[in-house]
């Protein structure tokens, strides 16, 4: 594994990944956002809920891009397209997957049939992250073909 | 058509038509002043209200509304609990409830009993939270309307939602039937919503990029594009609704029951300790807090910014077309707002409004425009809406054309209100010093030209009398300022210097000797109220024959009966104008009369606010009625000024502008020869 390439790509595309799902909802596309999500996990305050959640978002991002950078040395190569199929499998799970198991993990999310609580107050996604707009599920999808068309394209394979 | 059913509240049941659940009582707020009527035997007719016979909807009027905000946004509600106006996410946003401009297509949001009900309301003292008692022949309740606030330290520590209009709704005694009417039309009413409901999580609507949350401790059938219920309540029962608006994250739901009844109880206290900072004891303290609990609504809190209105369109006249969008900072009304606030002794709302002011003007300094949006961006292009109007005033418009306007007073309204800051509390620094110091020369260079002035006319320009008593005061407060120390580095000659030429240009060219009157525009022949304001701001001795003289002929020629002004004539004539009333006090209160006199006229006039001491921009001179956008900061703020400086000269103090400007007649007199 090349540890200097992983740091610096897995870094870039983590950040434009948080810049794309940023855009779409300042756009209006979605009312998805990862770090006032994850940032909620820690604190009720607002501000700071959306640094720390950035934060965090970042170390997961550059975590979850050790798992492409395995990939790619297994397979004995990288490239866009084969980054963009993860980046869509990854993007899958995080809808299908994550978004489901959201309510039962985030200490201050309402539970999708018992409503929200006096500590259970955050709106959780639905299906395909569905409750924060139609869109939702192509942003996401957006975000992460695009964070492993970066890793695949620019990651350089430890010989 | 299936029914559709919302969730139940852990806490809070009542009896409704369709289903009966259990029984439950909560911990019931109770307003200050103790629960009115309780025990007492139901008998409609007894106080001054009209019994309303609520089988159809009852048409409200400007003074039927109430506002009810969180210095974000604001919401009216009419006595009759109708919510008929709300725009989210902040106040120039368009509308999800517009039914005081169009009944049928704005959309609305009521509570009410079906059959004749009696209907009182009053805010809970010292707070901008609203009940509203309705009274029928077989009980009692009380419907509680809100949007909570609470402190910073609290949203620290708890999820709050964006944006929330709570309603709590008590029977307080025997039974009642209840309507709710859950109708909203996004985009002032142009656009249908389609409303889903979530079961657990409530009523759902996606507009825009925003979704409205709608949770409800009874379940509501949704028809279409709306949610109705009709709901039977007994004495101790607890109905509570909330609407929620986010489109920057996923929602924070509200939860109702206890936490809903917290929040009230946190909201009614965040308000009364606010006012508990009001510094002003006389006689009016009622109206002045009401004023006070007014401006702050209109205070967009993000920012700093001061709103002139929270709506758009409400007509000057009926049926005219003199119907304009004010829900945007107008710099001059701000400033105004500003130091009424100052005078009661609120140092926070001025300091983020001068940071505010500063920040907004960024990239026109030294130029000031006359109305910006609330984080300090251009205003909207004017823009008509297809809606019926108030009562058919057509047309509705939102934007403002006013927005390319010169109105040179609004340099010395912005300069009054930093001198009175620095006055009372702080100095500047380096960057507000040479701001002020910038917008001081280009009144320097400017004060000649023609402008638009205070009434921003869509005629075209004029030298307007106003505008140059404008000029002359920010020159004179710069030129004091300096003096003081508070200012480094202004071109004392040459601010003297023009301060003189302003002078001599209005002793002259704004007093005709053949009216025996200073008149609106130099070299006119007709008066306004502003000239009332010569003496406010220490340009003229209120007692000096010439402001008498002038006194007298504007009561000659703008009296609109009993105590109301115009504030100026105009065929047809438009309503009242309710701030030129309060001039009028402060005049008088001056030494343009005597304090009783000024006295009087307070009292008279105090008597155009509605029944919660909420006045509009315009009164009705035939009928009392309330024209014009509403509440209107304006007339609140002559309010508050006028108190202000009648507890001043009950005191023997000097006038505010006397502390901030140089000691004026003698000394630019001098400066002129």
């Amino acid at each position: 594994m090349n540890w200097a390439s992983w740091l610096l790509w897995g870094f870039l595309a983590t950040i434009v990944l948080t810049t794309i799902s940023a855009g779409a909802q300042g756009l209006g596309l979605t009312r998805i956002n990862f770090p006032y999500m994850l940032g909620t996990i820690f604190t009720p305050d607002r501000d700071r809920a959306k640094l720390y959640g950035f934060l965090v978002h970042l170390a997961a991002g550059w975590i979850f891009s050790v798992i492409y950078v395995f990939i790619f040395q297994a397979l004995g190569a990288g490239g866009w397209w084969r980054g963009a199929l993860i980046g869509v499998c990854h993007g899958i799970v995080v809808l299908v997957v994550v978004m489901s198991l959201l309510p039962g993990l985030h200490p201050r999310m309402a539970s999708e049939q018992q409503g929200p609580t006096a500590r259970n107050l955050l709106e959780p996604p639905g299906f395909l992250a569905l409750h924060y707009g139609v869109q939702t599920p192509l942003a996401i999808m957006i975000a992460h073909t695009v964070f492993g068309m970066i890793l695949g394209a620019y990651y350089h394979l430890a010989r | 058509m299936a029914m559709e059913l919302l969730n139940f509240s852990s806490i809070g049941f009542c009896h409704f038509a369709a289903i009966e659940k259990p029984h439950k009582r909560i911990a019931r707020y109770h307003n200050s002043a103790g629960n009115p009527g309780r025990h007492q035997p139901i008998r409609l007719g007894q106080s001054n209200y009209p019994i309303v016979l609520s089988s159809s909807r009852p048409i409200a009027e400007i003074q039927d509304y109430a506002a009810v905000g969180d210095c974000r946004s604001a919401a009216l509600v009419s006595r009759y609990g109708s919510v008929d106006w709300l725009c989210w996410p902040r106040f120039d946003s368009p509308s999800i409830f517009a039914a005081i401009l169009d009944k049928d297509k704005g959309g609305y949001w009521s509570i009410s009993p079906a059959g004749p009900t009696q209907f009182e309301r009053a805010y809970i003292r010292g707070s901008n939270v609203l009940e509203t008692h309705f009274i029928c022949a077989t009980g009692r309740a009380t419907l509680t309307d809100l949007m909570p606030v609470a402190s910073e330290e609290f949203k620290r520590r708890h999820m709050l939602p964006d944006h929330e209009l709570l309603r709590q709704i008590v029977c307080t005694e025997g039974e009642i039937k209840l309507e709710v009417a859950f109708c909203p039309r996004s985009y002032y009413g142009a656009r249908h919503v389609k409303i889903e409901n979530l079961g657990a999580h409530g009523l759902r609507l996606e507009v825009g990029r925003g979704a409205y949350f709608l949770r409800s401790s009874v379940p509501l059938k949704i028809h279409g594009n709306e949610a109705r219920a009709e709901i039977s309540m007994r004495s101790g029962d607890v109905l509570q609704f909330s609407l929620s608006y986010s489109e920057e994250s996923p929602a924070v739901l509200p939860a109702l029951g206890e936490n809903a009844t917290a929040s009230i109880e946190r909201s009614v206290k965040w308000w009364q300790e606010w006012v508990a900072r009001a510094k002003y004891q006389g006689p009016y303290r009622d109206a002045v807090v009401r004023s006070a609990l007014a401006l702050k609504l209109m205070a967009y809190a993000p920012s700093g910014a001061i709103t002139a209105a929270v709506t758009t369109s409400l007509p000057e006249r009926i049926g005219s077309s003199l119907n304009w969008d004010y829900r945007y900072c107008w710099l001059r009304d701000a400033s105004l707002t500003v130091r009424a606030l100052l005078g009661l002794g609120y140092i926070e709302e001025t300091e983020s409004f001068m940071t505010w002011m500063l920040h907004a003007t960024r990239l026109t300094q030294p130029r000031l425009h006359v109305l910006y949006n609330v984080f300090g961006g251009m205003a909207p292009r004017e823009k008509e809406l297809d809606l019926a109007g108030y009562f058919d005033s057509r047309p509705v418009r939102i934007g403002n054309g006013a927005r390319h306007q010169l109105q040179l007073d609004v340099y010395g309204e912005v300069i009054e209100a930093a001198a009175q800051y620095a006055q009372r509390h702080r100095h500047f620094d380096r960057t507000t010093q040479k701001v002020l110091i910038g917008f001081g020369k280009y009144v320097a260079q400017h004060w000649n030209l023609a402008d638009e002035g205070i009434w921003e006319p869509r005629s075209g320009g004029a030298h307007h009398t106003h505008s140059r008593l404008l000029c002359w005061t920010a020159l004179d407060r710069l030129l004091a300022l300096s003096d003081k120390g508070f200012l480094d580095g202004v071109p004392g000659q040459q601010f003297e210097q023009e301060r003189g030429r302003i002078r001599q240009q209005i002793e002259h060219r704004a007093w005709n000797e053949e009216l025996k009157s200073y008149v609106s525009v130099l070299d006119g022949d007709g008066v306004d109220a502003t000239l009332l304001r010569l003496p406010w701001y220490g340009f003229e001795e209120a007692q000096s024959p010439r402001m008498k003289s002038t006194y007298r002929r504007i009561r000659q020629e703008l009296s609109a009966g009993d105590s109301l002004l115009f504030r100026y004539r105009s065929q047809p004539p438009e309503g009242a104008f309710g701030i030129c009333g309060f001039w009028a006090v402060e005049y008088l209160a001056l030494g343009g009369g005597t304090l009783k006199e000024a006295h009087d006229l307070f009292d008279q006039l105090l008597k155009y606010g509605n029944d919660l001491g909420l006045f509009a921009e315009e009164t009705d001179p035939g009928t009392g009625d309330a024209l014009g956008n509403f509440p209107q900061a304006f007339t609140h703020i002559g309010l508050i000024s006028a108190a202000l400086t009648l507890e001043e000269k009950e005191r023997g103090e000097s006038h505010p502008a006397a502390q901030t400007g140089e000691n004026v007649t003698s000394g630019s007199r001098e400066v002129i020869q």
